[in-house]
Protein backbone atom coordinates (compact mmCIF):
# COMPACT_ATOMS: atom_id res chain seq x y z
CA UNK A 1 0.00 0.00 0.00
CA UNK A 2 1.49 3.26 -0.91
CA UNK A 3 0.69 6.76 0.71
CA UNK A 4 -1.78 9.20 -1.59
CA UNK A 5 0.96 12.51 -0.87
CA UNK A 6 -0.82 14.67 -2.37
CA UNK A 7 -4.00 14.16 -0.99
CA UNK A 8 -2.36 13.83 2.57
CA UNK A 9 -0.43 16.85 2.59
CA UNK A 10 -4.16 18.47 1.23
CA UNK A 11 -5.10 17.89 4.84
CA UNK A 12 -2.26 19.72 6.33
CA UNK A 13 -3.17 23.44 6.16
CA UNK A 14 -0.40 24.52 7.38
CA UNK A 15 1.87 22.47 4.72
CA UNK A 16 0.99 25.47 2.07
CA UNK A 17 2.00 28.40 3.98
CA UNK A 18 6.06 29.89 3.65
CA UNK A 19 8.41 30.46 6.37
CA UNK A 20 10.77 33.77 5.54
CA UNK A 21 9.41 34.32 2.08
CA UNK A 22 10.06 30.11 1.39
CA UNK A 23 7.58 26.69 0.85
CA UNK A 24 8.00 25.75 4.89
CA UNK A 25 9.45 22.23 5.15
CA UNK A 26 8.63 20.87 8.32
CA UNK A 27 11.46 18.29 9.87
CA UNK A 28 10.10 18.69 13.61
CA UNK A 29 7.94 16.05 13.66
CA UNK A 30 9.60 14.94 17.00
CA UNK A 31 9.23 17.81 18.84
CA UNK A 32 5.62 18.58 17.52
CA UNK A 33 3.20 16.58 14.58
CA UNK A 34 0.95 19.22 12.44
CA UNK A 35 -2.67 18.51 12.31
CA UNK A 36 -4.88 17.44 9.95
CA UNK A 37 -8.24 20.05 9.09
CA UNK A 38 -10.08 16.72 10.19
CA UNK A 39 -8.69 16.89 13.71
CA UNK A 40 -9.05 21.15 13.51
CA UNK A 41 -13.07 20.61 12.54
CA UNK A 42 -13.41 18.53 15.40
CA UNK A 43 -12.01 20.86 17.86
CA UNK A 44 -13.96 23.59 16.30
CA UNK A 45 -17.02 21.59 16.48
CA UNK A 46 -16.87 20.72 20.05
CA UNK A 47 -16.56 23.85 20.97
CA UNK A 48 -19.17 25.39 18.61
CA UNK A 49 -21.88 22.67 19.32
CA UNK A 50 -21.45 20.71 23.09
CA UNK A 51 -18.69 22.70 25.24
CA UNK A 52 -19.67 21.50 28.42
CA UNK A 53 -17.99 19.59 31.33
CA UNK A 54 -18.31 16.16 31.61
CA UNK A 55 -19.63 13.30 34.11
CA UNK A 56 -21.95 14.98 36.43
CA UNK A 57 -24.08 17.07 34.38
CA UNK A 58 -28.31 16.37 33.60
CA UNK A 59 -28.10 18.64 30.63
CA UNK A 60 -28.04 17.27 26.98
CA UNK A 61 -24.73 19.21 26.27
CA UNK A 62 -23.09 17.46 29.54
CA UNK A 63 -24.46 14.35 28.77
CA UNK A 64 -23.18 15.12 24.65
CA UNK A 65 -19.85 15.65 25.52
CA UNK A 66 -19.36 12.74 28.12
CA UNK A 67 -20.32 10.78 25.62
CA UNK A 68 -17.37 11.80 22.94
CA UNK A 69 -15.08 11.97 25.41
CA UNK A 70 -15.47 8.56 26.49
CA UNK A 71 -15.94 7.41 22.95
CA UNK A 72 -12.44 8.95 22.58
CA UNK A 73 -11.40 6.82 25.30
CA UNK A 74 -12.40 3.62 23.11
CA UNK A 75 -10.41 4.41 20.38
CA UNK A 76 -7.64 4.78 22.27
CA UNK A 77 -8.19 1.20 23.61
CA UNK A 78 -9.08 0.12 20.40
CA UNK A 79 -6.13 1.47 19.00
CA UNK A 80 -3.48 0.36 21.91
CA UNK A 81 -4.98 -3.08 22.26
CA UNK A 82 -6.02 -2.36 25.86
CA UNK A 83 -7.74 -4.88 27.50
CA UNK A 84 -9.56 -2.63 29.82
CA UNK A 85 -11.30 0.57 29.54
CA UNK A 86 -10.59 1.96 32.97
CA UNK A 87 -6.52 1.23 32.56
CA UNK A 88 -6.61 4.16 30.35
CA UNK A 89 -5.71 7.49 32.21
CA UNK A 90 -6.39 10.89 30.33
CA UNK A 91 -3.20 13.41 31.15
CA UNK A 92 -2.05 16.22 29.77
CA UNK A 93 0.83 14.29 28.02
CA UNK A 94 3.61 11.93 28.85
CA UNK A 95 5.51 14.10 31.11
CA UNK A 96 2.41 14.17 33.61
CA UNK A 97 2.07 10.60 32.94
CA UNK A 98 5.46 9.35 33.74
CA UNK A 99 5.57 12.16 36.74
CA UNK A 100 1.99 10.16 38.31
CA UNK A 101 3.35 7.11 38.40
CA UNK A 102 6.65 8.10 39.71
CA UNK A 103 4.84 9.92 42.56
CA UNK A 104 2.51 6.58 42.96
CA UNK A 105 5.53 4.22 42.64
CA UNK A 106 7.73 6.20 45.15
CA UNK A 107 5.25 5.24 48.06
CA UNK A 108 5.88 1.69 47.27
CA UNK A 109 9.65 1.28 47.80
CA UNK A 110 11.82 1.30 50.14
CA UNK A 111 15.55 2.19 50.92
CA UNK A 112 17.94 -0.14 48.87
CA UNK A 113 15.02 -1.20 46.34
CA UNK A 114 16.92 -0.33 43.05
CA UNK A 115 14.96 0.93 39.56
CA UNK A 116 16.61 1.14 36.51
CA UNK A 117 16.73 3.65 33.42
CA UNK A 118 18.74 3.90 30.05
CA UNK A 119 21.07 6.56 28.99
CA UNK A 120 19.20 7.53 26.07
CA UNK A 121 16.19 8.87 28.00
CA UNK A 122 14.57 12.28 27.86
CA UNK A 123 14.78 14.19 30.86
CA UNK A 124 11.18 13.65 31.66
CA UNK A 125 11.66 10.03 31.98
CA UNK A 126 14.97 10.61 34.17
CA UNK A 127 13.85 13.57 36.45
CA UNK A 128 10.46 12.36 38.18
CA UNK A 129 12.67 9.11 38.88
CA UNK A 130 15.24 11.09 40.74
CA UNK A 131 12.96 13.21 42.65
CA UNK A 132 11.42 9.58 43.41
CA UNK A 133 14.49 8.13 44.69
CA UNK A 134 15.51 11.09 46.72
CA UNK A 135 11.74 10.45 48.25
CA UNK A 136 11.83 6.88 48.86
CA UNK A 137 15.92 5.74 49.04
CA UNK A 138 15.85 3.81 46.15
CA UNK A 139 18.76 3.52 44.10
CA UNK A 140 19.00 4.69 40.14
CA UNK A 141 21.06 2.42 37.88
CA UNK A 142 21.67 3.16 34.11
CA UNK A 143 21.54 0.97 31.42
CA UNK A 144 24.58 2.54 29.27
CA UNK A 145 24.71 3.63 25.37
CA UNK A 146 26.66 2.20 22.65
CA UNK A 147 28.27 4.63 19.51
CA UNK A 148 25.92 3.52 17.63
CA UNK A 149 23.49 5.08 19.78
CA UNK A 150 21.56 1.78 21.02
CA UNK A 151 21.63 0.17 24.16
CA UNK A 152 24.34 -2.41 26.26
CA UNK A 153 21.52 -4.72 26.56
CA UNK A 154 24.46 -7.10 27.82
CA UNK A 155 24.74 -4.81 30.72
CA UNK A 156 21.53 -4.58 31.31
CA UNK A 157 21.23 -8.47 31.85
CA UNK A 158 23.64 -7.74 34.93
CA UNK A 159 22.08 -4.62 36.21
CA UNK A 160 18.98 -7.30 36.96
CA UNK A 161 18.54 -8.61 40.24
CA UNK A 162 15.97 -9.30 43.00
CA UNK A 163 16.40 -5.96 44.25
CA UNK A 164 15.27 -4.04 40.90
CA UNK A 165 11.48 -3.29 41.26
CA UNK A 166 10.89 -1.12 37.68
CA UNK A 167 12.23 -0.24 34.32
CA UNK A 168 11.69 3.02 32.66
CA UNK A 169 12.64 3.08 29.36
CA UNK A 170 11.58 5.23 26.23
CA UNK A 171 10.08 2.62 23.05
CA UNK A 172 12.19 5.31 20.32
CA UNK A 173 14.75 7.80 21.51
CA UNK A 174 13.85 11.14 20.80
CA UNK A 175 17.24 12.51 20.65
CA UNK A 176 18.61 9.46 18.41
CA UNK A 177 15.52 7.99 16.81
CA UNK A 178 16.18 4.43 18.13
CA UNK A 179 13.96 2.25 18.88
CA UNK A 180 14.86 -0.10 21.94
CA UNK A 181 14.49 -3.71 22.47
CA UNK A 182 11.38 -3.28 24.62
CA UNK A 183 9.90 -6.51 24.17
CA UNK A 184 13.32 -7.98 25.47
CA UNK A 185 13.40 -5.40 28.19
CA UNK A 186 9.98 -6.19 29.48
CA UNK A 187 10.28 -10.17 29.47
CA UNK A 188 13.62 -10.05 31.24
CA UNK A 189 12.10 -7.41 34.04
CA UNK A 190 8.83 -9.74 34.35
CA UNK A 191 11.21 -12.71 34.99
CA UNK A 192 12.49 -11.68 38.25
CA UNK A 193 9.19 -9.79 39.04
CA UNK A 194 10.02 -5.93 38.09
CA UNK A 195 7.72 -3.62 36.34
CA UNK A 196 8.17 -1.91 33.38
CA UNK A 197 7.25 1.50 32.23
CA UNK A 198 7.62 2.28 28.34
CA UNK A 199 7.80 6.28 27.39
CA UNK A 200 5.93 6.10 23.89
CA UNK A 201 5.59 10.11 22.76
CA UNK A 202 8.24 8.90 20.27
CA UNK A 203 7.26 5.72 19.03
CA UNK A 204 3.29 6.37 18.91
CA UNK A 205 3.33 8.94 15.24
CA UNK A 206 5.44 6.09 13.83
CA UNK A 207 4.20 2.27 15.31
CA UNK A 208 1.03 0.80 16.38
CA UNK A 209 2.32 -1.31 19.78
CA UNK A 210 -0.41 -3.86 20.68
CA UNK A 211 0.35 -3.25 24.45
CA UNK A 212 -1.68 -6.38 25.71
CA UNK A 213 0.43 -8.18 23.47
CA UNK A 214 3.60 -5.71 24.71
CA UNK A 215 2.33 -7.30 28.33
CA UNK A 216 3.65 -3.90 29.31
CA UNK A 217 3.17 -2.18 32.94
CA UNK A 218 2.97 1.26 32.02
CA UNK A 219 3.14 2.87 28.33
CA UNK A 220 2.64 6.62 28.09
CA UNK A 221 1.85 9.12 25.17
CA UNK A 222 1.29 12.46 24.01
CA UNK A 223 -1.34 13.37 21.50
CA UNK A 224 0.68 15.96 19.88
CA UNK A 225 3.24 13.88 18.46
CA UNK A 226 0.56 11.94 16.43
CA UNK A 227 -1.47 14.47 14.55
CA UNK A 228 -3.40 15.44 18.08
CA UNK A 229 -3.19 18.49 19.94
CA UNK A 230 -0.79 19.44 22.51
CA UNK A 231 -1.92 19.07 26.34
CA UNK A 232 -3.61 15.80 26.26
CA UNK A 233 -2.32 12.34 26.46
CA UNK A 234 -2.89 8.89 28.78
CA UNK A 235 -1.19 7.06 30.85
CA UNK A 236 -1.72 3.18 30.39
CA UNK A 237 -1.10 1.16 33.50
CA UNK A 238 -2.17 -2.27 33.96
CA UNK A 239 -4.84 -2.24 36.47
CA UNK A 240 -3.52 -4.04 39.40
CA UNK A 241 -0.70 -1.36 39.28
CA UNK A 242 -3.09 1.65 38.85
CA UNK A 243 -5.00 -0.08 41.82
CA UNK A 244 -2.36 -0.14 43.98
CA UNK A 245 -0.89 3.18 42.69
CA UNK A 246 -2.05 5.95 45.03
CA UNK A 247 -4.15 9.26 43.93
CA UNK A 248 -2.06 11.42 42.34
CA UNK A 249 -3.55 15.06 42.39
CA UNK A 250 -6.61 15.52 44.74
CA UNK A 251 -9.58 17.41 43.34
CA UNK A 252 -13.35 17.05 41.91
CA UNK A 253 -14.19 14.43 39.80
CA UNK A 254 -11.57 11.81 41.72
CA UNK A 255 -13.69 11.21 44.89
CA UNK A 256 -15.85 8.67 46.22
CA UNK A 257 -17.37 10.76 49.40
CA UNK A 258 -15.94 13.76 50.55
CA UNK A 259 -16.09 14.47 54.43
CA UNK A 260 -13.65 16.60 56.44
CA UNK A 261 -12.67 13.56 58.43
CA UNK A 262 -11.85 11.47 55.94
CA UNK A 263 -12.34 10.94 52.03
CA UNK A 264 -12.48 7.88 50.06
CA UNK A 265 -11.71 7.91 46.29
CA UNK A 266 -13.27 7.50 43.35
CA UNK A 267 -13.02 4.10 40.84
CA UNK A 268 -10.31 4.15 37.69
CA UNK A 269 -10.14 5.92 35.93
CA UNK A 270 -11.55 8.54 37.61
CA UNK A 271 -8.92 8.41 41.00
CA UNK A 272 -5.94 9.68 38.51
CA UNK A 273 -8.38 11.83 36.77
CA UNK A 274 -8.70 14.96 39.31
CA UNK A 275 -10.40 18.00 38.18
CA UNK A 276 -11.62 18.98 34.59
CA UNK A 277 -9.79 17.35 32.28
CA UNK A 278 -8.88 18.67 28.65
CA UNK A 279 -12.44 17.45 26.94
CA UNK A 280 -11.98 18.75 23.68
CA UNK A 281 -8.22 17.60 23.79
CA UNK A 282 -9.19 13.66 24.14
CA UNK A 283 -12.15 13.92 21.71
CA UNK A 284 -9.38 15.16 19.49
CA UNK A 285 -6.80 12.72 20.28
CA UNK A 286 -9.60 10.37 18.96
CA UNK A 287 -10.22 11.88 15.95
CA UNK A 288 -6.11 11.71 15.67
CA UNK A 289 -6.14 8.16 16.19
CA UNK A 290 -8.94 7.64 13.50
CA UNK A 291 -6.96 10.08 10.88
CA UNK A 292 -3.64 8.46 11.15
CA UNK A 293 -5.51 4.66 11.12
CA UNK A 294 -7.24 5.58 8.21
CA UNK A 295 -3.41 6.34 6.26
CA UNK A 296 -2.39 3.29 7.99
CA UNK A 297 0.63 2.71 10.33
CA UNK A 298 2.02 -0.20 8.42
CA UNK A 299 1.60 2.16 4.70
CA UNK A 300 3.45 5.11 7.01
CA UNK A 301 6.34 2.84 8.74
CA UNK A 302 7.30 1.87 5.33
CA UNK A 303 6.87 5.21 3.81
CA UNK A 304 9.21 6.93 6.37
CA UNK A 305 12.19 4.21 6.44
CA UNK A 306 12.35 5.30 2.60
CA UNK A 307 12.37 9.07 3.89
CA UNK A 308 14.73 7.83 6.35
CA UNK A 309 17.11 6.05 3.93
CA UNK A 310 16.91 8.55 1.46
CA UNK A 311 17.58 11.60 3.73
CA UNK A 312 20.99 9.33 5.24
CA UNK A 313 22.12 8.45 1.56
CA UNK A 314 22.40 11.80 0.61
CA UNK A 315 23.21 13.50 4.02
CA UNK A 316 26.20 11.03 4.43
CA UNK A 317 27.85 12.43 1.29
CA UNK A 318 27.89 16.23 2.48
CA UNK A 319 31.84 16.23 3.76
CA UNK A 320 32.18 16.34 7.44
CA UNK A 321 28.96 15.71 8.48
CA UNK A 322 28.57 12.89 11.47
CA UNK A 323 25.46 11.34 12.29
CA UNK A 324 24.59 10.49 15.58
CA UNK A 325 22.67 7.25 16.08
CA UNK A 326 22.74 4.54 13.81
CA UNK A 327 20.86 1.71 14.90
CA UNK A 328 19.58 -0.45 12.74
CA UNK A 329 16.02 -0.28 13.98
CA UNK A 330 15.26 3.82 14.21
CA UNK A 331 12.38 5.88 13.10
CA UNK A 332 12.88 8.50 10.32
CA UNK A 333 15.04 10.80 13.10
CA UNK A 334 18.76 12.03 11.73
CA UNK A 335 20.80 13.46 14.21
CA UNK A 336 23.87 15.09 12.97
CA UNK A 337 27.00 17.94 13.44
CA UNK A 338 29.21 19.06 10.53
CA UNK A 339 32.48 19.04 11.50
CA UNK A 340 32.85 21.77 14.65
CA UNK A 341 30.28 23.87 13.10
CA UNK A 342 27.71 24.86 15.83
CA UNK A 343 24.28 23.20 15.28
CA UNK A 344 22.72 26.56 16.44
CA UNK A 345 24.29 27.84 13.40
CA UNK A 346 22.74 25.27 10.95
CA UNK A 347 19.44 26.18 12.18
CA UNK A 348 19.43 29.52 12.09
CA UNK A 349 20.28 29.44 8.44
CA UNK A 350 17.85 26.51 7.67
CA UNK A 351 14.89 28.66 9.43
CA UNK A 352 15.85 31.44 7.05
CA UNK A 353 15.78 28.71 3.75
CA UNK A 354 12.41 28.00 5.10
CA UNK A 355 13.65 24.94 6.56
CA UNK A 356 12.23 23.76 9.88
CA UNK A 357 14.85 21.34 12.00
CA UNK A 358 15.06 21.20 15.78
CA UNK A 359 18.60 22.28 17.14
CA UNK A 360 20.30 21.70 20.36
CA UNK A 361 20.92 18.92 23.57
CA UNK A 362 17.65 17.64 22.48
CA UNK A 363 16.14 17.28 26.07
CA UNK A 364 18.62 14.44 26.35
CA UNK A 365 22.07 15.54 27.87
CA UNK A 366 23.58 12.70 29.07
CA UNK A 367 23.68 11.49 25.23
CA UNK A 368 24.88 14.64 24.44
CA UNK A 369 28.08 14.29 27.12
CA UNK A 370 28.28 10.50 26.18
CA UNK A 371 29.55 11.72 22.65
CA UNK A 372 31.02 14.82 24.18
CA UNK A 373 28.59 17.24 22.03
CA UNK A 374 26.95 20.00 22.90
CA UNK A 375 24.26 18.86 20.49
CA UNK A 376 23.01 18.11 16.84
CA UNK A 377 20.70 19.38 14.24
CA UNK A 378 17.96 16.75 14.26
CA UNK A 379 15.68 16.67 11.38
CA UNK A 380 12.64 14.22 12.40
CA UNK A 381 10.07 12.98 9.22
CA UNK A 382 6.47 12.62 9.52
CA UNK A 383 4.13 10.40 6.85
CA UNK A 384 3.07 14.12 5.17
CA UNK A 385 6.87 14.86 4.14
CA UNK A 386 7.85 13.69 0.94
CA UNK A 387 11.26 12.92 -1.35
CA UNK A 388 11.31 16.48 -2.59
CA UNK A 389 11.44 18.19 0.65
CA UNK A 390 14.41 15.67 1.49
CA UNK A 391 16.04 16.97 -1.70
CA UNK A 392 15.48 20.76 0.06
CA UNK A 393 17.06 19.87 3.14
CA UNK A 394 20.31 18.22 1.55
CA UNK A 395 20.63 21.48 0.06
CA UNK A 396 19.66 23.27 2.55
CA UNK A 397 22.30 21.89 4.75
CA UNK A 398 24.86 21.64 1.89
CA UNK A 399 24.26 25.65 1.51
CA UNK A 400 24.29 26.35 5.25
CA UNK A 401 27.37 24.51 5.66
CA UNK A 402 29.19 26.35 2.37
CA UNK A 403 28.09 29.55 4.19
CA UNK A 404 29.34 28.57 7.55
CA UNK A 405 32.75 27.24 6.76
CA UNK B 1 31.69 58.73 17.67
CA UNK B 2 28.47 58.72 19.64
CA UNK B 3 26.90 55.31 20.08
CA UNK B 4 23.85 56.46 18.08
CA UNK B 5 26.31 57.57 14.85
CA UNK B 6 27.75 53.84 15.30
CA UNK B 7 24.80 52.72 15.19
CA UNK B 8 23.63 54.55 11.66
CA UNK B 9 27.05 53.46 10.53
CA UNK B 10 25.95 49.85 10.90
CA UNK B 11 22.66 50.34 9.37
CA UNK B 12 24.05 52.03 6.19
CA UNK B 13 26.64 48.98 5.92
CA UNK B 14 23.65 46.91 6.28
CA UNK B 15 21.71 48.69 3.98
CA UNK B 16 23.92 47.86 0.81
CA UNK B 17 22.68 43.87 1.29
CA UNK B 18 19.57 42.61 -0.52
CA UNK B 19 18.72 39.34 0.72
CA UNK B 20 19.29 37.27 3.81
CA UNK B 21 22.41 35.81 2.80
CA UNK B 22 24.39 38.60 2.08
CA UNK B 23 23.45 39.78 5.69
CA UNK B 24 24.17 36.73 7.30
CA UNK B 25 27.37 35.92 5.55
CA UNK B 26 28.34 39.48 6.49
CA UNK B 27 27.28 38.84 10.19
CA UNK B 28 29.38 35.47 9.41
CA UNK B 29 32.36 37.82 8.96
CA UNK B 30 32.13 39.91 11.60
CA UNK B 31 31.64 37.06 13.71
CA UNK B 32 35.07 35.88 13.21
CA UNK B 33 36.49 39.54 13.77
CA UNK B 34 34.69 39.47 17.07
CA UNK B 35 37.51 40.99 19.43
CA UNK B 36 38.03 38.43 21.48
CA UNK B 37 37.60 37.88 25.18
CA UNK B 38 40.94 36.94 27.08
CA UNK B 39 41.32 33.02 27.80
CA UNK B 40 41.54 34.00 31.04
CA UNK B 41 38.18 35.40 31.58
CA UNK B 42 36.54 32.47 29.15
CA UNK B 43 34.98 30.87 32.56
CA UNK B 44 31.91 29.51 33.47
CA UNK B 45 31.59 31.86 35.71
CA UNK B 46 31.66 34.68 33.01
CA UNK B 47 29.20 32.21 31.01
CA UNK B 48 25.76 34.06 29.91
CA UNK B 49 23.70 30.84 29.63
CA UNK B 50 21.67 30.96 26.62
CA UNK B 51 19.71 27.90 25.73
CA UNK B 52 22.14 26.62 23.25
CA UNK B 53 24.68 28.67 22.06
CA UNK B 54 26.99 29.46 25.09
CA UNK B 55 27.88 33.31 25.34
CA UNK B 56 31.08 35.11 27.24
CA UNK B 57 31.52 38.21 28.31
CA UNK B 58 33.91 40.16 29.75
CA UNK B 59 34.41 44.40 30.88
CA UNK B 60 37.45 46.79 31.36
CA UNK B 61 37.38 50.24 32.34
CA UNK B 62 40.06 52.25 30.40
CA UNK B 63 40.02 55.86 30.89
CA UNK B 64 36.89 56.13 31.93
CA UNK B 65 35.63 53.80 28.94
CA UNK B 66 34.30 50.38 28.88
CA UNK B 67 35.80 47.76 26.74
CA UNK B 68 34.03 45.03 26.49
CA UNK B 69 35.69 41.30 24.53
CA UNK B 70 33.02 38.38 24.12
CA UNK B 71 33.01 34.84 22.38
CA UNK B 72 30.77 32.24 21.67
CA UNK B 73 30.49 28.72 20.56
CA UNK B 74 28.08 29.62 17.77
CA UNK B 75 29.51 31.98 14.65
CA UNK B 76 26.30 33.79 14.23
CA UNK B 77 25.63 34.20 17.54
CA UNK B 78 29.38 35.43 17.62
CA UNK B 79 28.13 37.95 14.29
CA UNK B 80 25.40 39.57 16.62
CA UNK B 81 27.69 39.71 19.73
CA UNK B 82 30.45 41.71 17.43
CA UNK B 83 27.54 44.11 16.22
CA UNK B 84 26.65 44.71 19.77
CA UNK B 85 29.87 45.34 20.65
CA UNK B 86 31.43 47.76 18.58
CA UNK B 87 28.11 50.12 19.73
CA UNK B 88 28.45 49.61 23.09
CA UNK B 89 32.27 49.09 23.89
CA UNK B 90 34.70 51.90 23.82
CA UNK B 91 31.89 54.53 25.58
CA UNK B 92 31.56 55.92 28.78
CA UNK B 93 29.33 54.15 31.23
CA UNK B 94 26.32 56.32 30.82
CA UNK B 95 26.59 56.45 26.96
CA UNK B 96 26.41 52.46 27.52
CA UNK B 97 23.19 52.75 29.78
CA UNK B 98 21.29 55.40 27.79
CA UNK B 99 21.55 52.99 24.80
CA UNK B 100 18.99 51.00 23.74
CA UNK B 101 19.20 48.20 20.99
CA UNK B 102 16.53 49.34 18.38
CA UNK B 103 18.97 49.77 15.46
CA UNK B 104 18.92 45.95 15.17
CA UNK B 105 15.10 45.93 14.13
CA UNK B 106 16.50 48.13 10.91
CA UNK B 107 19.58 45.80 10.25
CA UNK B 108 17.20 42.69 9.71
CA UNK B 109 18.13 40.74 12.83
CA UNK B 110 15.34 41.63 14.81
CA UNK B 111 14.57 38.17 15.79
CA UNK B 112 17.71 37.80 17.29
CA UNK B 113 16.64 39.53 19.61
CA UNK B 114 13.51 38.27 20.73
CA UNK B 115 13.34 37.37 24.32
CA UNK B 116 12.05 33.86 23.64
CA UNK B 117 15.26 32.96 21.17
CA UNK B 118 17.03 30.41 22.89
CA UNK B 119 20.33 31.75 22.06
CA UNK B 120 21.57 33.85 24.84
CA UNK B 121 21.96 37.44 23.97
CA UNK B 122 19.23 39.12 25.38
CA UNK B 123 20.65 37.97 28.90
CA UNK B 124 23.97 39.59 27.23
CA UNK B 125 23.27 42.76 26.99
CA UNK B 126 21.79 42.93 30.48
CA UNK B 127 25.06 41.88 31.19
CA UNK B 128 26.86 44.20 29.12
CA UNK B 129 24.33 47.28 31.01
CA UNK B 130 25.15 45.84 34.60
CA UNK B 131 28.95 46.19 33.63
CA UNK B 132 28.36 49.24 32.79
CA UNK B 133 25.85 50.34 36.17
CA UNK B 134 28.77 49.02 38.09
CA UNK B 135 31.49 51.16 36.28
CA UNK B 136 29.37 53.90 36.78
CA UNK B 137 28.81 53.66 40.62
CA UNK B 138 32.71 53.25 40.80
CA UNK B 139 33.09 56.88 38.80
CA UNK B 140 30.14 58.73 41.24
Amino acid sequence: MTLDLTNIRADFPILSRKVNGQPLVYLDNAATSQTPKQVIDVIADYYKRYNANIHRGVHTLSQEATDKFEEARKTVQDHFGIEKTHEIIFTPGTTHSINLVAFGFGSLLKTGDEVIVSALEHHANIVPWQMMCERSGAILRVIPMTDAGTLDMKAYDKLLNDKTKLIFVNHVSNALGTINPIEEIIEKAHAIGAAVLVDGAQACGHIKPNLQKLNVDFYTVSAHKLCGPTGVGILYGKEHWLKKLPPYQGGGEMIDEVTFEKTTYADLPHKFEAGTPNICGGIAFGAALNYMNAVGFEAIGAYEDELLKNATDRLSKIEGLRIYGESERKTAVISFNIDDIHPYDIGTLLDKMGIAVRTGHHCAQPIMDYYKIPGTVRASFAFYNTLEEVDQFVNGVQRATDMLR
Amino acid sequence: MTVKQVQNEIIEEFSLFDDWMQRYEYMIELGKSLPLIDTQYKTDQNIIKGCQSKVWVHADMVDEKVIFTADSDAIITKGIIAILIRTFSNHSPKEILEANTNFIDQIGLKEHLSPTRANGLVSMIKQLKLYALAYQTQLN
